[in-house]
């Protein structure tokens, strides 16, 4: 009898566990609306730039036209393994050609592919799920427009227990939210247009905010800097407590990101080399917006010390 | 009193010749030399953003700086450098000493060219402006290390 409670124990927590940790798409009031929309795919092409697709997605070291091609291959080491970016070129084979724009927004929105799997974080759906209805659709009609590539996606090399998929539910019950990353009082729209920006589609929290050892977003850390994931180095702190950025004014953050060049007119280095020759084809207006935002966020110690 | 007045004179004399040694240092030399390419980069910006005045002779001086730079900066990376001083020097630099190599002497290209060209008006030097300083990024992108 006691064994058999034990037995039935254990089998409503490991059932519990696998409810909680299944895929969960977008719900399907959302997919519906958004597959109602006409996607722009000029409107699209500044979120490609703002997302930063090209930068995993092209071919490595691919530069001018080559970055439209989306083949993948570019490796991310991390302390978890080597993710290498999936093809997702419009060609139905290699690529996601055969995809609907209900399949992309659960990729983006949700971290779930068409299979009913989850995706690993280093897809940053994580930010990408802050993204708007009308953004995912504009963004799904320029990848449409691209050129097809036949070079077939390489698996990760990821050892256990990461290669267990199922393990990213729990991963997502405690790290995934499409919540703002900071509150702040008094925001006006250009500053909320930053903040769209910068925790949305431009993702770039994922390497300027410190993680724990499973992954996840130190607790009031935000855009505080991080130790350089790969490698040796340091992801600069973008608040007030940082000495990187923080005597610079909103113009000349937004004059860094137009040409790469610090008042002291130093240059832009490492990964955020590509990330800069991105954020130059935004428009004017939205790297302003870019700039308020960070002189907007709440001042916070280094987060690699 | 002679050892004491000695001893003051060998104190004096070290702290005088301190900074001498740390500007000699490879690290600070180099740190100096791409100040001096930011200083020439700041000038030429000014003009191509419509902030100051067009000037040749400014142009010209900042282009020919940045060509003496880049004909020594290489000189400046001995092994034993690859610490110290806050450099934010990256290891890349020694194990990949070629492609290193090959980023200074595309800027000394560049820069080179721009002097050749001697731009007489604003447009002349936003053809070479451009060319030129995509070779800081290029370089930084795998050759320097943000350390704070």
């Amino acid at each position: 009898m006691k064994r058999l409670a034990l037995g039935l124990g254990v089998a409503a927590v490991a059932g519990i566990a696998w409810t909680l940790t299944a895929p969960r798409q977008v719900t399907a009031d959302r997919l519906e609306a958004i597959a109602a929309i006409n996607g722009d795919a000029t409107a699209g092409e500044t979120l490609f730039w703002a997302g930063g697709c090209a930068s995993c997605h092209a071919a490595p070291g691919a530069d001018g036209d080559a970055k439209l091609v989306l083949s993948g291959g570019v490796r991310l080491s991390s302390d978890f393994g080597t993710f290498i970016a999936p093809n997702i070129s419009p060609d139905p084979g290699a690529g996601i050609g055969s995809w609907s724009v209900a399949d992309f927004a659960n990729a983006m929105l949700a971290g779930v592919s068409p299979e009913g799997e989850h995706y690993y974080p280093a897809f940053p759906y994580t930010s990408y799920t802050r993204m708007t209805d009308r953004d995912i659709a504009d963004l799904f009609a320029f990848l449409k427009t691209l050129p097809e590539s036949q070079v077939a996606s390489l698996p990760h090399e990821v050892g256990f227990p990461f290669n267990i998929r199922r393990s990213l539910g729990g991963w997502k019950l405690l790290f995934f939210t499409d919540q703002p990353r900071v509150t702040l009082a008094g925001a006006d729209d250009q500053v909320l247009r930053g903040q769209y920006l910068v925790e949305g589609p431009g993702h770039c929290g994922e390497c300027h905010t410190p993680r724990n050892p499973i992954g996840g977003f130190v607790g009031n850390a935000w855009l505080s800097g991080a130790k350089n994931p790969e490698g040796e180095g340091v992801i600069p702190n973008l608040t007030a407590g940082g000495k990187s950025i923080s005597g610079w004014s909103a113009s000349d953050i937004a004059y860094y990101l137009e040409s790469g060049f610090t008042p002291d007119f130093d240059s832009v280095g490492g990964s955020m080399v590509d990330v800069q020759k991105n954020m130059a084809k935004l428009t004017s207006g939205d790297r302003d917006a870019i700039a308020a935002y960070l002189k907007a966020l709440p001042e916070r110690a280094n987060g690699w010390e | 009193m002679k050892f004491r007045t000695l001893f003051a004179a060998a104190v004096i004399g070290a702290a005088a010749l301190a900074p001498a040694i740390a500007a000699d240092e490879p690290q600070v030399v180099r740190q100096e030399m791409m100040k001096k390419v930011g200083g020439a980069t700041g000038a030429m910006a000014k003009m191509v953003k419509g902030e100051a005045d067009y000037d040749a002779a400014a142009a010209l001086a900042a282009l020919t700086t940045i060509s003496e730079v880049a004909a020594t900066f290489g000189d400046y990376f001995p092994e034993g450098s690859e610490t110290g001083m806050e450099t934010e020097a990256a290891p890349a630099i020694w194990t990949d000493r070629a492609g290193f190599d090959a980023k200074i002497a595309a800027l000394k290209a560049s820069a080179d060219a721009g002097v050749a060209a001697a731009p007489a008006d604003l447009d002349g030097l936003k053809a070479v402006f451009g060319p030129l300083t995509q070779n800081c990024g290029a370089c930084h992108e795998t050759y320097r290390l943000k350390k704070s």
